[in-house]
């Protein structure tokens, strides 16, 4: 019992890994991408589709599905980043007004997309979960929620760490995200570094949507709670100290908490625990650790624990 | 690297010019000082104006809906009947509210994306007052009661953050972006409270409407709201708090220079920022809803940053940006149900329309000067 839970809490937990893996990026070249629950609808989406094509179309190699739906996922959520950048780094708009209509956009295009793949009554993208359970698709129990998707989160999450804290060109991410004037002064290419990040961040984001519907619920309802993930995925970057290593155990923690609900009542005989009323205060616990997080990283004013300075400010070149 | 490099030769000597000539960007961005009132409004009509005709375009390609049907059953869905006209205008007097309620906050650069969470906990601070004094105090007490206890629920969420961004900083976008978890799961707790049967759903409370004026259950939310968003006009315009609210939004040193304590203001400003979302609570709980559910906010609280945005934070703006979303949503949503197809089209159809408008305020901001090309061949 105390093993599935662990292993849900994971496989739920990778949703949020790769959310905010990809928030971490943009935040560190100084944009504070709120539209991230509506890349990660759209993420959602464009895997979705691309295997509704690729089964209806008869492909059932699994490399090719697990290897195609990861790549149109990434590359839908990369364009809804795109137009995030040229909106907000380009066009100069205000970063939080630009991620609130990209959330509205994202949602609505992946609903408007979704309910439109099937076939009579089956649902074609599904019958691609097995290659998603790749590693473990033979063993039925215990495992059936973890997949090929969960060690991509990590792997990402590491190789994003190493890039931006160990190699120059996550050096010059970060210089552009607490101040852009003097990076340019240095001769960075601070919109291109912009736009990079924002993209990159954009898709990595996107694969989390994917990673919920294929991976962890699997099932036609599952595209619905995406948006609701997506903010998660955002509160969990305050909590990691936008630090993408250190949200991989966060991930699990939010992922324990959130369905907490389920679980823990069973685990702990507490007679409180036992009332239905406990679910809902449960599943505020994610949203109250990071409020208690970002106050104390703000009381504590350490250096490296703040979020980059120039956290959602536009940068324009000739105002001094 | 390269690129510093670069700069440098081309930069000291002027002999190297001839064979590596100074490579001028095609284009640079400058600032404008102020573009004439017709200008700007001009820039952002031609915006909305190509968004509609690129919705139009794209149903007539993807959905294969003729563009004039388009149009039309998207204004017969605002102003079709009687009773979608009233629909109409309770949906902008409630948007409105909060938007106006958003905005000294705004102006002050206080990103509250937390008007969801403050609207919600209004509208449960108004439910508890029903449910508990309903019956036993006198209809007038209890709306009075009801007003107090939604005005206070509101400013207490707007409170919090307020103090830690006032006396250490703690980043605002964050703090009230994740107060409306909290809210949200407050709500379902109590829900599921009050609901013994456990199915989460309160219905109609008895108790504690607000009055029908003319015997319309929308004209008082709509007067209530007219009236505010004159207050408010008058507040930030000709009141000295107002002034108080614009200096910190410009710089905040400045403000401590001219012997404005910014700390209080923030938290002045972040009370009454609350305070009325909580109006707007009591507003959807009291005058429309007389009921709570975790979706009584309806992302409301959002929408409602976009539209104080886009009207550049002035109230009387306001009204029409606010009529803009909410007859595109309800002209969407009237195609959606007319060609049936998905109802996540209203959104869509705001989302790039969202994008025109936000995108188009560059050009009122920016102008873009190309560089002569002197002397070439």
């Amino acid at each position: 019992m105390i093993f599935d839970y662990l292993l849900s809490a994971l496989a739920l937990g990778m949703t949020f890994l790769f959310g905010s893996t990809g928030e971490i990026i943009t935040e560190k070249a100084g944009h504070l991408n709120l539209g991230i629950p509506g890349i990660m609808c759209v993420g959602a989406a464009g895997g979705c589709a691309a295997l509704h094509y690729l089964v209806v179309g008869g492909v059932m190699n699994g490399f090719v599905l697990v290897f195609v739906g990861i790549l149109a996922s990434f590359l839908a959520a990369a364009a809804m980043g795109l137009l995030y950048s040229f909106l907000a780094v380009t066009l100069k708009a205000n970063q939080n007004v630009t991620g609130l209509a990209l959330t509205t956009f994202g949602v609505g295009l992946m609903k408007f997309i979704i309910f439109d793949l099937k076939e009579g009554n089956s649902i074609p993208y599904l019958k691609a979960l097995d290659a998603f359970r790749f590693p473990f698709s033979e063993q039925t129990n215990g495992l059936k929620y973890c997949g090929v998707m969960v060690f991509l989160a990590i792997i990402v999450a590491l190789v994003a760490s190493f890039v931006l804290f160990k190699t120059r060109t996550g050096l010059h991410l970060r210089a552009v995200g607490e101040n852009p004037a003097t990076a340019d002064a240095a001769g960075i290419n601070v919109t291109m570094y912009k736009y990079a990040a924002t993209c990159v961040g954009s898709g990595i984001a996107g694969l989390g949507g994917l990673c919920y519907v294929m991976d962890y619920a699997g099932s036609r309802e599952a595209y619905l709670s995406i948006e609701a993930l997506g903010w998660l995925a955002i509160a969990l970057v305050i909590f990691a100290l936008w630090r993408p290593h250190m949200s991989i155990w966060g991930s699990v923690i939010f992922g324990a908490l959130f369905i907490a609900g389920s679980f823990v009542p069973s685990l702990i005989p507490l007679k409180f625990l036992q009332t239905m009323e406990t679910a809902p205060l449960l599943k505020m616990l994610p949203y109250l650790v990071t409020i208690i997080v970002l106050i104390i990283t703000s009381i504590k004013d350490k250096k490296e624990n703040q979020p980059p300075a120039s956290l959602g400010l536009s940068y324009f070149r000739e105002e001094r | 690297m390269k690129n510093n490099k670069d700069r440098q030769e081309t930069g000291v000597s002027a002999a190297n010019a001839k064979e590596r000539p100074v490579r001028e960007p095609l284009f640079h961005v400058v600032k404008r000082a102020q573009l004439p009132l017709w200008k700007s409004i001009g820039i952002r009509i031609v915006a909305i104006v190509a968004a509609l005709l690129l919705c139009g375009i794209m149903c007539f390609f993807l959905l294969d809906i003729n563009p004039l049907t388009f149009y039309k059953t998207m204004i017969e869905g605002s102003f079709g009947t009687e009773r979608r006209l009233w629909k109409l205008f309770k949906d902008i007097a409630v948007l409105l509210c909060i938007s106006l309620a958003v905005t000294p906050a705004f102006k002050m650069r206080f990103w509250n994306i937390g008007a969801e969470g403050q609207v919600l906990v209004g509208c449960l601070a108004t439910v508890a007052c029903m449910r508990s004094l309903g019956g036993i105090l006198p209809e007038p007490l209890l709306i009075v009661v009801m007003l107090v206890a939604a005005l206070l629920a509101g400013a207490i969420w707007g409170l919090i953050p307020a103090v830690f961004k006032a006396k250490w900083g703690t980043n605002e976008t964050l703090f009230t972006l994740m107060m409306n978890y909290v809210a949200t799961y407050l709500v379902a707790y109590f829900l599921i409270k009050w609901t013994p049967n456990g199915s989460s759903t309160l219905g109609r409370l008895e108790h504690g409407h607000l009055p029908k004026l003319l015997d319309n259950e929308y004209l008082l939310t709509i007067i209530v709201v007219a009236l505010l968003t004159v207050a408010m006009f008058i507040y930030l315009k000709y009141t000295k708090q107002g002034y108080e609210i614009s200096v910190v939004g410009e710089s905040q040193k400045t403000a401590g220079y001219i012997g404005i304590n910014v700390k209080t203001v923030i938290i002045r400003t972040m009370i009454i920022s609350g305070a009325l979302c909580g109006l707007a609570g009591l507003l959807i709980v009291g005058a429309l809803d007389h009921s709570v559910t975790t979706e009584s906010a309806g992302g409301q609280g959002f929408t409602a940053i976009m539209v104080s945005w886009l009207a550049k934070f002035d109230p009387f703006t306001m009204v029409l940006t606010a009529f803009l979303i909410v007859f595109l949503q309800q002209g969407a949503d009237r195609i959606s149900s007319i060609f049936n197809i998905s109802n996540a089209f209203p959104s869509i159809i705001t989302g790039i329309i969202l994008f025109f408008i936000i995108g188009c305020e560059f050009f009122i901001n920016y102008k873009v000067v190309f560089t002569r090309r002197e002397g070439k061949k």
